[in-house]
Protein backbone atom coordinates (compact mmCIF):
# COMPACT_ATOMS: atom_id res chain seq x y z
CA UNK A 1 0.00 0.00 0.00
CA UNK A 2 1.06 3.32 -0.74
CA UNK A 3 0.48 6.27 1.98
CA UNK A 4 1.14 9.77 1.97
CA UNK A 5 1.22 11.45 4.97
CA UNK A 6 1.61 15.34 5.32
CA UNK A 7 2.89 16.54 8.78
CA UNK A 8 5.62 16.57 10.81
CA UNK A 9 6.47 16.08 14.74
CA UNK A 10 6.47 13.03 16.75
CA UNK A 11 2.96 11.33 15.73
CA UNK A 12 4.52 11.40 12.19
CA UNK A 13 7.58 10.18 12.78
CA UNK A 14 6.60 7.12 14.28
CA UNK A 15 3.53 6.57 12.46
CA UNK A 16 5.85 6.65 9.43
CA UNK A 17 8.33 4.33 11.45
CA UNK A 18 5.44 2.15 12.10
CA UNK A 19 3.98 1.81 8.49
CA UNK A 20 7.63 1.14 6.62
CA UNK A 21 7.94 -1.48 8.89
CA UNK A 22 4.80 -3.16 7.96
CA UNK A 23 6.17 -3.37 4.44
CA UNK A 24 4.49 -0.07 3.29
CA UNK A 25 5.37 2.51 1.13
CA UNK A 26 5.38 6.16 2.39
CA UNK A 27 5.84 9.47 1.19
CA UNK A 28 6.28 12.40 3.55
CA UNK A 29 5.31 16.14 2.58
CA UNK A 30 6.66 18.92 5.03
CA UNK A 31 7.47 22.49 5.02
CA UNK A 32 10.11 22.65 7.18
CA UNK A 33 13.54 21.63 5.25
CA UNK A 34 15.71 21.03 8.61
CA UNK A 35 13.00 18.54 9.64
CA UNK A 36 12.82 17.30 5.95
CA UNK A 37 16.43 16.50 6.31
CA UNK A 38 16.34 15.03 9.50
CA UNK A 39 13.27 12.80 8.67
CA UNK A 40 15.14 11.69 5.12
CA UNK A 41 18.06 10.20 7.44
CA UNK A 42 16.04 8.46 10.17
CA UNK A 43 13.19 6.56 8.18
CA UNK A 44 12.96 4.91 4.58
CA UNK A 45 10.66 7.56 3.28
CA UNK A 46 10.40 9.22 0.55
CA UNK A 47 10.16 12.95 2.21
CA UNK A 48 8.86 15.93 -0.18
CA UNK A 49 10.07 19.37 1.47
CA UNK A 50 7.26 21.81 0.35
CA UNK A 51 2.95 22.81 1.41
CA UNK A 52 1.31 20.11 1.25
CA UNK A 53 -1.95 21.60 0.26
CA UNK A 54 -0.70 23.33 -3.10
CA UNK A 55 -1.81 20.77 -6.05
CA UNK A 56 1.46 20.85 -7.44
CA UNK A 57 3.78 19.51 -4.38
CA UNK A 58 0.94 16.98 -4.24
CA UNK A 59 1.32 15.78 -7.92
CA UNK A 60 5.32 15.59 -7.44
CA UNK A 61 4.41 13.32 -4.75
CA UNK A 62 2.84 10.55 -6.24
CA UNK A 63 -0.48 11.35 -4.89
CA UNK A 64 -1.98 9.46 -8.05
CA UNK A 65 -1.14 6.55 -6.90
CA UNK A 66 -1.56 6.66 -3.13
CA UNK A 67 -3.92 4.11 -2.13
CA UNK A 68 -4.34 6.49 1.40
CA UNK A 69 -3.60 9.90 2.25
CA UNK A 70 -3.46 10.99 6.26
CA UNK A 71 -3.30 15.24 6.94
CA UNK A 72 -2.06 15.71 10.13
CA UNK A 73 -0.63 18.77 10.52
CA UNK A 74 -1.37 21.62 13.52
CA UNK A 75 -3.90 22.91 10.78
CA UNK A 76 -7.17 21.90 10.69
CA UNK A 77 -7.78 23.98 7.78
CA UNK A 78 -4.50 23.01 6.00
CA UNK A 79 -5.65 19.39 6.89
CA UNK A 80 -9.13 19.69 5.09
CA UNK A 81 -7.49 21.16 1.59
CA UNK A 82 -5.25 18.89 1.54
CA UNK A 83 -7.68 15.92 1.94
CA UNK A 84 -10.47 17.49 -0.82
CA UNK A 85 -7.50 18.42 -3.12
CA UNK A 86 -6.67 14.75 -2.77
CA UNK A 87 -10.07 13.00 -2.98
CA UNK A 88 -11.39 15.60 -5.63
CA UNK A 89 -8.78 16.45 -7.53
CA UNK A 90 -6.76 13.63 -7.65
CA UNK A 91 -9.37 10.86 -7.13
CA UNK A 92 -7.37 9.29 -3.84
CA UNK A 93 -9.79 6.69 -2.47
CA UNK A 94 -9.24 7.33 1.31
CA UNK A 95 -8.00 10.65 2.54
CA UNK A 96 -8.23 11.10 6.64
CA UNK A 97 -8.10 14.61 8.16
CA UNK A 98 -6.89 15.16 11.87
CA UNK A 99 -8.90 17.73 12.94
CA UNK A 100 -7.07 19.69 16.30
CA UNK A 101 -10.12 21.16 17.31
CA UNK A 102 -12.33 18.41 18.64
CA UNK A 103 -15.10 20.25 17.44
CA UNK A 104 -14.27 20.38 13.97
CA UNK A 105 -14.97 16.64 13.50
CA UNK A 106 -18.40 17.13 12.71
CA UNK A 107 -17.81 20.08 10.06
CA UNK A 108 -15.44 18.11 8.48
CA UNK A 109 -17.92 15.27 8.58
CA UNK A 110 -20.50 17.85 6.86
CA UNK A 111 -17.81 19.24 4.31
CA UNK A 112 -17.30 15.25 3.25
CA UNK A 113 -13.93 14.49 4.43
CA UNK A 114 -13.17 11.58 7.17
CA UNK A 115 -11.72 13.36 10.23
CA UNK A 116 -10.24 11.86 14.02
CA UNK A 117 -9.29 13.92 17.17
CA UNK A 118 -6.78 12.88 19.10
CA UNK A 119 -7.71 14.54 21.95
CA UNK A 120 -11.34 12.85 21.59
CA UNK A 121 -10.06 9.70 21.39
CA UNK A 122 -7.54 9.92 24.44
CA UNK A 123 -9.74 11.65 26.73
CA UNK A 124 -11.98 8.46 26.18
CA UNK A 125 -9.37 6.31 27.08
CA UNK A 126 -8.70 8.16 30.09
CA UNK A 127 -12.49 8.77 30.90
CA UNK A 128 -13.02 4.28 30.68
CA UNK A 129 -10.31 3.48 32.52
CA UNK A 130 -10.69 6.18 35.12
CA UNK A 131 -14.74 5.22 35.50
CA UNK A 132 -14.38 2.04 35.78
CA UNK A 133 -12.60 1.84 39.53
CA UNK A 134 -15.08 -0.75 40.90
CA UNK A 135 -13.28 -2.97 38.36
CA UNK A 136 -10.82 -5.01 40.72
CA UNK A 137 -9.68 -7.73 38.07
CA UNK A 138 -9.80 -8.09 34.80
CA UNK A 139 -8.62 -11.42 33.07
CA UNK A 140 -8.19 -12.81 29.57
CA UNK A 141 -8.73 -16.03 28.82
CA UNK A 142 -8.92 -17.96 25.81
CA UNK A 143 -6.09 -16.11 24.93
CA UNK A 144 -8.11 -13.25 24.85
CA UNK A 145 -11.12 -14.43 23.27
CA UNK A 146 -13.03 -14.01 26.94
CA UNK A 147 -13.01 -12.08 29.76
CA UNK A 148 -13.37 -12.83 33.43
CA UNK A 149 -13.82 -9.74 35.32
CA UNK A 150 -14.51 -9.15 39.17
CA UNK A 151 -16.38 -5.62 40.05
CA UNK A 152 -17.83 -4.43 43.42
CA UNK A 153 -21.31 -3.47 42.94
CA UNK A 154 -21.45 0.06 45.09
CA UNK A 155 -25.10 2.07 46.41
CA UNK A 156 -25.53 3.91 42.73
CA UNK A 157 -25.26 0.73 41.00
CA UNK A 158 -28.39 0.03 38.36
CA UNK A 159 -28.34 -3.46 39.24
CA UNK A 160 -28.39 -3.55 43.05
CA UNK A 161 -31.60 -4.70 44.54
CA UNK A 162 -32.60 -6.57 41.40
CA UNK A 163 -33.18 -10.12 40.35
CA UNK A 164 -30.82 -11.51 38.14
CA UNK A 165 -33.52 -12.86 35.79
CA UNK A 166 -34.68 -9.39 35.45
CA UNK A 167 -31.51 -7.83 34.48
CA UNK A 168 -31.49 -6.55 30.74
CA UNK A 169 -27.89 -8.51 30.26
CA UNK A 170 -26.70 -8.49 26.51
CA UNK A 171 -26.16 -11.54 24.81
CA UNK A 172 -23.49 -14.38 25.51
CA UNK A 173 -23.00 -12.85 29.10
CA UNK A 174 -22.80 -14.37 32.24
CA UNK A 175 -22.98 -13.82 36.02
CA UNK A 176 -20.24 -16.63 36.93
CA UNK A 177 -20.32 -16.45 41.01
CA UNK A 178 -21.50 -13.49 43.15
CA UNK A 179 -19.29 -12.92 46.34
CA UNK A 180 -21.42 -11.68 49.19
CA UNK A 181 -19.33 -11.48 52.89
CA UNK A 182 -17.03 -14.18 51.92
CA UNK A 183 -19.42 -16.70 50.70
CA UNK A 184 -19.26 -17.32 46.98
CA UNK A 185 -22.73 -18.16 45.50
CA UNK A 186 -23.22 -19.75 41.65
CA UNK A 187 -26.12 -17.83 41.36
CA UNK A 188 -29.50 -18.88 39.61
CA UNK A 189 -32.06 -16.25 38.15
CA UNK A 190 -33.79 -15.90 41.67
CA UNK A 191 -31.04 -14.61 43.16
CA UNK A 192 -31.09 -10.64 43.93
CA UNK A 193 -28.15 -8.48 43.73
CA UNK A 194 -26.55 -6.29 46.30
CA UNK A 195 -24.71 -3.55 46.73
CA UNK A 196 -21.43 -4.43 47.88
CA UNK A 197 -21.37 -7.52 46.36
CA UNK A 198 -18.65 -8.65 44.49
CA UNK A 199 -19.36 -10.25 40.89
CA UNK A 200 -17.13 -12.33 38.41
CA UNK A 201 -18.67 -11.73 34.82
CA UNK A 202 -17.80 -13.88 31.71
CA UNK A 203 -18.11 -11.20 28.71
CA UNK A 204 -16.87 -11.24 25.03
CA UNK A 205 -14.20 -8.50 23.79
CA UNK A 206 -17.46 -7.80 21.77
CA UNK A 207 -20.05 -7.09 24.39
CA UNK A 208 -17.50 -6.21 27.67
CA UNK A 209 -18.29 -2.78 27.40
CA UNK A 210 -22.06 -2.95 27.51
CA UNK A 211 -21.97 -5.46 30.14
CA UNK A 212 -20.27 -3.42 32.15
CA UNK A 213 -22.30 -0.74 31.67
CA UNK A 214 -25.25 -2.79 32.59
CA UNK A 215 -23.58 -3.14 36.20
CA UNK A 216 -21.19 0.11 36.81
CA UNK A 217 -24.50 2.27 34.93
CA UNK A 218 -23.19 5.52 33.31
CA UNK A 219 -20.63 7.29 34.78
CA UNK A 220 -20.20 10.82 35.25
CA UNK B 1 -33.09 43.17 -1.44
CA UNK B 2 -33.26 44.58 1.89
CA UNK B 3 -31.26 46.98 2.64
CA UNK B 4 -29.95 46.62 5.97
CA UNK B 5 -27.53 43.37 5.85
CA UNK B 6 -25.69 41.25 8.30
CA UNK B 7 -22.09 40.50 6.68
CA UNK B 8 -19.64 38.65 8.24
CA UNK B 9 -16.01 39.44 7.26
CA UNK B 10 -13.14 36.96 8.12
CA UNK B 11 -9.63 38.83 8.35
CA UNK B 12 -9.33 42.47 9.21
CA UNK B 13 -6.43 42.85 7.06
CA UNK B 14 -6.32 45.51 4.28
CA UNK B 15 -8.61 44.57 2.29
CA UNK B 16 -11.02 43.09 5.46
CA UNK B 17 -10.37 46.74 7.24
CA UNK B 18 -11.59 48.20 3.98
CA UNK B 19 -14.71 46.13 2.84
CA UNK B 20 -16.01 46.42 6.83
CA UNK B 21 -15.31 49.91 7.03
CA UNK B 22 -16.87 50.86 3.81
CA UNK B 23 -20.04 48.31 4.28
CA UNK B 24 -20.40 49.68 7.89
CA UNK B 25 -20.32 52.89 6.29
CA UNK B 26 -23.58 52.28 3.68
CA UNK B 27 -25.37 51.29 7.02
CA UNK B 28 -25.02 47.23 7.22
CA UNK B 29 -24.86 45.43 10.15
CA UNK B 30 -21.04 44.41 9.93
CA UNK B 31 -18.56 41.94 12.41
CA UNK B 32 -15.12 41.44 11.80
CA UNK B 33 -13.27 38.47 12.90
CA UNK B 34 -9.24 38.60 13.35
CA UNK B 35 -7.12 36.54 15.72
CA UNK B 36 -4.97 39.55 15.95
CA UNK B 37 -6.86 42.02 18.17
CA UNK B 38 -4.05 44.93 16.79
CA UNK B 39 -5.69 44.29 13.16
CA UNK B 40 -8.75 46.06 14.14
CA UNK B 41 -6.79 49.46 14.17
CA UNK B 42 -7.11 49.08 10.54
CA UNK B 43 -10.55 49.66 10.69
CA UNK B 44 -12.17 53.44 10.28
CA UNK B 45 -13.03 55.22 13.08
CA UNK B 46 -16.22 55.11 12.05
CA UNK B 47 -16.77 51.25 11.91
CA UNK B 48 -19.52 50.87 13.69
CA UNK B 49 -19.61 46.76 13.54
CA UNK B 50 -18.64 44.37 15.80
CA UNK B 51 -14.93 43.11 16.57
CA UNK B 52 -14.64 39.23 17.45
CA UNK B 53 -11.02 38.00 18.48
CA UNK B 54 -10.33 34.26 17.46
CA UNK B 55 -9.39 31.71 15.31
CA UNK B 56 -11.98 31.32 12.73
CA UNK B 57 -11.17 27.86 12.22
CA UNK B 58 -12.85 27.18 15.39
CA UNK B 59 -16.69 26.87 14.81
CA UNK B 60 -16.99 28.22 18.71
CA UNK B 61 -15.47 31.81 17.28
CA UNK B 62 -17.98 31.37 13.96
CA UNK B 63 -21.15 31.07 16.46
CA UNK B 64 -19.99 33.64 18.62
CA UNK B 65 -19.59 35.96 15.37
CA UNK B 66 -23.55 34.71 14.71
CA UNK B 67 -23.06 33.42 11.41
CA UNK B 68 -26.20 31.60 11.60
CA UNK B 69 -28.07 34.92 10.83
CA UNK B 70 -25.91 36.42 8.46
CA UNK B 71 -26.35 37.25 4.69
CA UNK B 72 -23.27 37.24 3.16
CA UNK B 73 -19.78 35.68 4.80
CA UNK B 74 -16.73 37.21 3.05
CA UNK B 75 -13.20 35.20 4.10
CA UNK B 76 -10.37 37.54 3.16
CA UNK B 77 -7.56 36.42 5.70
CA UNK B 78 -3.79 36.30 4.28
CA UNK B 79 -4.11 32.08 4.42
CA UNK B 80 -5.97 30.45 1.28
CA UNK B 81 -6.82 27.33 3.46
CA UNK B 82 -8.10 29.01 6.06
CA UNK B 83 -10.50 31.04 3.76
CA UNK B 84 -11.41 27.94 2.02
CA UNK B 85 -12.37 26.05 4.75
CA UNK B 86 -14.30 29.28 6.26
CA UNK B 87 -16.29 29.88 2.79
CA UNK B 88 -17.27 26.03 3.06
CA UNK B 89 -18.35 25.86 6.58
CA UNK B 90 -20.42 29.17 6.46
CA UNK B 91 -21.98 28.01 3.08
CA UNK B 92 -22.11 24.32 4.53
CA UNK B 93 -22.75 24.14 8.05
CA UNK B 94 -24.03 28.06 8.59
CA UNK B 95 -26.23 27.88 5.33
CA UNK B 96 -25.10 31.59 4.51
CA UNK B 97 -26.64 32.33 1.35
CA UNK B 98 -23.81 34.58 -0.34
CA UNK B 99 -20.25 33.62 0.37
CA UNK B 100 -17.26 34.63 -0.98
CA UNK B 101 -13.05 33.78 -0.45
CA UNK B 102 -9.81 35.46 -1.36
CA UNK B 103 -7.69 32.78 -2.90
CA UNK B 104 -4.25 33.41 -3.74
CA UNK B 105 -3.39 30.55 -5.51
CA UNK B 106 -4.78 30.26 -8.76
CA UNK B 107 -4.34 26.02 -8.63
CA UNK B 108 -6.44 25.88 -5.82
CA UNK B 109 -9.76 27.95 -7.33
CA UNK B 110 -10.70 25.22 -9.69
CA UNK B 111 -11.41 22.58 -7.02
CA UNK B 112 -13.52 24.42 -4.58
CA UNK B 113 -15.54 25.92 -7.76
CA UNK B 114 -16.35 22.07 -8.22
CA UNK B 115 -17.08 22.27 -4.35
CA UNK B 116 -19.94 25.40 -5.32
CA UNK B 117 -17.36 27.59 -3.30
CA UNK B 118 -17.54 31.17 -5.20
CA UNK B 119 -13.70 32.76 -5.15
CA UNK B 120 -11.71 35.65 -6.08
CA UNK B 121 -8.09 35.49 -7.05
CA UNK B 122 -6.29 38.48 -7.30
CA UNK B 123 -3.85 37.23 -8.92
CA UNK B 124 -5.82 35.75 -11.97
CA UNK B 125 -7.84 39.27 -11.68
CA UNK B 126 -4.44 41.60 -12.21
CA UNK B 127 -3.25 39.36 -14.60
CA UNK B 128 -6.50 39.61 -16.72
CA UNK B 129 -6.14 43.55 -16.58
CA UNK B 130 -2.64 43.23 -17.60
CA UNK B 131 -3.55 41.70 -20.39
CA UNK B 132 -6.16 43.19 -21.54
CA UNK B 133 -4.02 46.15 -21.81
CA UNK B 134 -2.19 43.88 -24.22
CA UNK B 135 -4.97 42.84 -25.82
CA UNK B 136 -7.02 45.84 -26.71
CA UNK B 137 -4.11 47.13 -28.85
CA UNK B 138 -3.69 50.49 -26.70
CA UNK B 139 -0.08 49.47 -25.31
CA UNK B 140 1.52 50.30 -28.86
CA UNK B 141 3.82 53.09 -28.93
CA UNK B 142 1.21 55.60 -31.58
CA UNK B 143 4.63 57.84 -32.10
CA UNK B 144 6.00 55.16 -34.11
Amino acid sequence: MKILIVGGGKTLYFLCRNFTAKGHEVVIINRNLEECVHLARQLSATVVCGDGSDPKILNESGVLEANTVLAITPNDQDNLVICQLASIQFGVSKAVALVNDPDNAEVFEKLGVSAFSTTRIVGSLIEQRASLEQIINLLPAGEGLVNVTEIILDADSPVAGRLLKDLDLPENALVAVVIRDNQPIIPRGTNQLLAGDRVVLITLPENHGPVLKTFTGEQK
Amino acid sequence: MKHNLYIVIVGCGRLGSYLASRLSHTGHSVVVIDINEATFNNLSSDFSGFRVEGDATQIAVLKEARLKRADVCFATTHEDNINLMVAQVARKVFNVPHVLARVFDPRREQVFARLGIETICPTSVAAEMFLLTVASGRAARVDA
